[in-house]
């Protein structure tokens, strides 16, 4: 582009954004509108991506749609922790784009920031990604359709117990779904009769792995406890792993599956091949829900794979879609949440439920084995555990 | 030589309020009128050119170069907002007791930032910042760590305006504080103790031989600043009813540098002009893009830098002595 244009692209933009900021828009026929809170630009930029991406499918195959009224989804960019940007996005959602529905949340932080909102504006608000349990229990408007931390800890731990590990060290991000995964982990696992030798909170944004890699080589126990959240850490990690030969040194991986998700799994790379987590979504998870949902997600995205976050988006949008049936299309907060306790549904992941109490998600976590399939890494379910609500909740 | 010898008069008209600032002024009210929805937007914007402004104070007016102006914004604000947290939700005492946090804060550490040339300023801040941002973040049981201070509630402001979701008595209050501390920092700047530090900024071997104190003046123009810095940070604490363990980062630090030299340093309305056109721009452009507007943020940035040196303000008063120099040359 020339510069010379740039320039005036933006002068452009700049006086039109004004204009459009001064004056409301107010053409179609009263859509529903959807606003999205989300990582879209910095390291967190793809959970941003891939939830959108789910949202965007399921109102494709809805017809744009939602109980008769056209959709309109607002994407806001909170750039990944930074709760204060969170919070103004989700309150001038509220009060400028006057939406319906809140949704997203891509990290714990700005979920937290944001459910005072959801409580003051009486909105419901719909987490798609961030896991810390507690999250649910700030704001009655909450709900969310992805996972908790603690959720899918204690199977992986309980499938460690039964599979021979006895000492474990455990390595988690330092903020609340870490301190989650790690208390739960320990809970799990030492009631099963294991041991915990040693225990490590890493800082969330770039952390340097190579020392705490170094000192759980020299406690050697059976194996480390990992969860960090999915993108250039889990990268990182699996990297000096495997350059400082902790494999090769006896010690095993057990993680949650923010390790080895699709979105990252082919950077990880062949060093990812055996490595055993648990998750609630697999790209080749066998069902007929399953095999239309990763058909139409690669007729849209040819250039990403889908991932749990965005069937966390789908998710979203089918939640809201059924509230709505229900509900008769009124999106008063008090009715919508009603309406939505106790909603269950067959996701492209498995049978999931809304449970009626906590609001959290109640589903089918799976312990999965990495293997090549049909020459592309994936998460191959092996185990399951049915039905397994928040163990993080009272 | 006597001090009376001088010619004072210019001094004096430039601590006399001229028409184009009162209009200056009048825009909070303008922008309230016109943009009633972006209000929680626009009270972030009148916070940042506080802050700005208290950078401007140490920077623009003492020279003192700083990487970890946050510091001080992080500290008020987890001052105000540990307050709030732990029952005493009154918004003035929190301004009141951030400023003195932060500025107790900036005495003991100035001592630490004028031992040294400007690199080692540079370094010096930098570190305290971030020496500040990990223990805020290891201290997860009293500042929350990277998930933040929840649990804030704001009395009403003076006991009768409580903080609505739209953001008006946030604004009114971010503005008010804004403009009554921007009156006192006009005032400081064109006081013998602000012509001081200019002097010190310009030639600081000179300035002992007039009888001025370098140090202790620093010093105290160090402390101003920080609790400017913390009153700011309160502000943010209080309105978001939030405090993100950011308020320390050193992004921070360094965008608060950005924005003043865009806006152009060395003016107290270059701090604030700088911080509604970077805070406006990164608002238009993340919502025109959310994926790649930091790269057209950027591109402005360089165009700002390129064409008008020393920011906006250095542009307009280009601008305004060629528009003289026209109206000479018509005459």
């Amino acid at each position: 582009m020339q510069p010379r244009t740039s320039i005036a692209w933006v002068t452009a933009a700049l006086a039109a954004s004004a204009l459009s900021l001064a004056a409301h828009s107010a053409w179609a026929a009263d859509p529903l509108k959807v606003g999205l809170v989300l990582p879209m630009s910095g390291p967190f930029a793809s959970y941003g991506k891939q939830i959108e991406h789910g949202a965007r499918l399921y109102l494709q195959q809805s017809g744009g749609t939602i109980a008769g009224r056209p959709v309109e989804l607002i994407v806001k960019d909170d750039t990944g922790v930074a709760p204060e940007i969170s919070k103004r996005a989700a309150q001038e959602l509220v009060v400028k784009d006057k939406v319906d529905v809140l949704g997203g949340f891509g990290l714990t932080p700005s979920a937290f920031a944001a459910a005072p909102i959801a409580t003051e504006a009486k909105k419901p608000m719909i987490v798609m990604n961030a896991a810390a349990s507690a999250i649910t229990t700030k704001s009655n408007y909450v709900l969310r359709v992805s996972h908790t931390l603690p959720q899918l800890t204690a199977p992986i731990a309980d499938w460690a117990v039964k599979n021979g590990i006895r000492k474990v060290y455990t390595l988690v991000a330092d903020f609340g779904p870490g301190h989650d995964a790690e208390a739960q982990f320990k809970k799990t696992f030492t009631a099963g009769g294991g041991e915990i030798v040693g225990e490590v909170r890493t800082p969330v944004k770039n952390p340097d792995f190579a020392p705490f890699l170094q000192k759980i080589k020299d406690i050697k126990p059976d194996a480390v406890f990992l969860f960090v959240p999915p993108g250039e850490q889990t990268v990182a990690f699996m990297k000096g792993f495997v350059e400082r030969d902790l494999a090769k040194a006896g010690i095993r991986i057990v993680a949650t599956g923010d390790l080895t998700e699709e979105d990252i799994l082919d950077a990880v790379g062949d060093n990812a091949l055996g490595l055993i987590t648990s998750l609630q979504y697999s790209e080749v998870h066998n069902s007929p829900e399953n095999a239309a949902y990763t058909r139409a997600y690669y007729a849209a995205y040819p250039k990403d794979r889908p991932n749990y976050m965005s069937v966390s988006g789908f998710d979203g949008m089918q939640l809201i879609a059924r509230t709505l049936e229900k509900t008769g299309g009124d999106v008063t907060a008090d009715k919508f949440m009603a309406a939505a306790r106790g909603m269950s549904w067959t996701s492209p992941r498995g049978s999931i439920a809304i449970d009626p109490d906590t609001r959290d998600i109640t589903q089918t976590i799976y312990i999965r084995k990495v293997e090549r399939v049909d020459g592309k890494l994936q998460n191959v379910e092996f185990d399951a555990v049915a039905n397994v609500r928040d163990p993080g909740k009272p | 030589m006597s001090l009376a010898t001088f010619d004072l008069t210019p001094l004096r008209r430039a601590d006399r309020w001229h028409p184009a600032e009162l209009a200056f002024w009048l825009l909070p009210v303008a922008a309230y009128l016109v943009f009633p929805d972006n209000l929680v937007l626009l009270t972030q914007i009148a916070i940042t050119a506080l802050f700005c402004l208290s950078l401007d104070l140490i920077l623009g007016y003492a020279g003192i170069v700083s990487l970890g102006h946050a510091a001080f914004f992080g500290f008020g604000a987890y001052a105000a907002g540990l307050l709030a947290a732990n029952g005493i939700g009154d918004p003035l005492a929190g301004l009141a007791v951030a400023a003195l946090a932060s500025a107790a804060l900036g005495f003991v550490t100035s001592f630490l930032v004028l031992r040294g040339s400007d690199l080692t300023r540079l370094m010096v801040t930098l570190g305290i910042a971030m020496m500040l941002y990990e223990v805020a973040n290891k201290l997860t049981d009293l500042t929350g760590g990277v998930d933040g201070l929840q649990g804030i509630e704001m009395t009403p402001l003076l006991g009768r305006f409580t903080f609505d979701l739209y953001g008006k008595t946030a604004y009114w209050y971010a503005v008010a504080v804004l403009f009554l501390l921007f009156w006192a920092a006009r005032k400081l700047v064109h006081s013998p103790f602000g012509l001081s530090l200019k002097g010190i900024r310009l030639n600081v071997a000179r300035m002992p031989a007039i009888g001025a104190p370098v140090n202790a003046r620093l010093s105290a123009i160090y402390t101003i600043g920080a609790a400017y810095a913390g009153i700011a940070g309160a502000l943010l604490a209080q309105t978001t009813q939030f405090v993100a363990l950011d308020v320390l980062s050193f992004n921070r630090s360094a965008e608060l540098m950005l924005i003043l030299v865009l806006g152009g340093s060395g003016s107290l309305y270059g701090a604030v002009i700088g911080a509604i056109v970077f805070m406006s721009a990164h608002h238009v452009l993340s919502d025109m893009n959310p994926e790649y507007w930091q790269f057209w943020l950027g591109a402005l940035l360089v165009v700002v830098v390129l064409f008008a040196r020393d920011g906006v303000m250095g542009g307009l008063r280009r601008l305004s002595h060629a528009a003289g120099g026209l109206r000479k040359g018509a005459r």
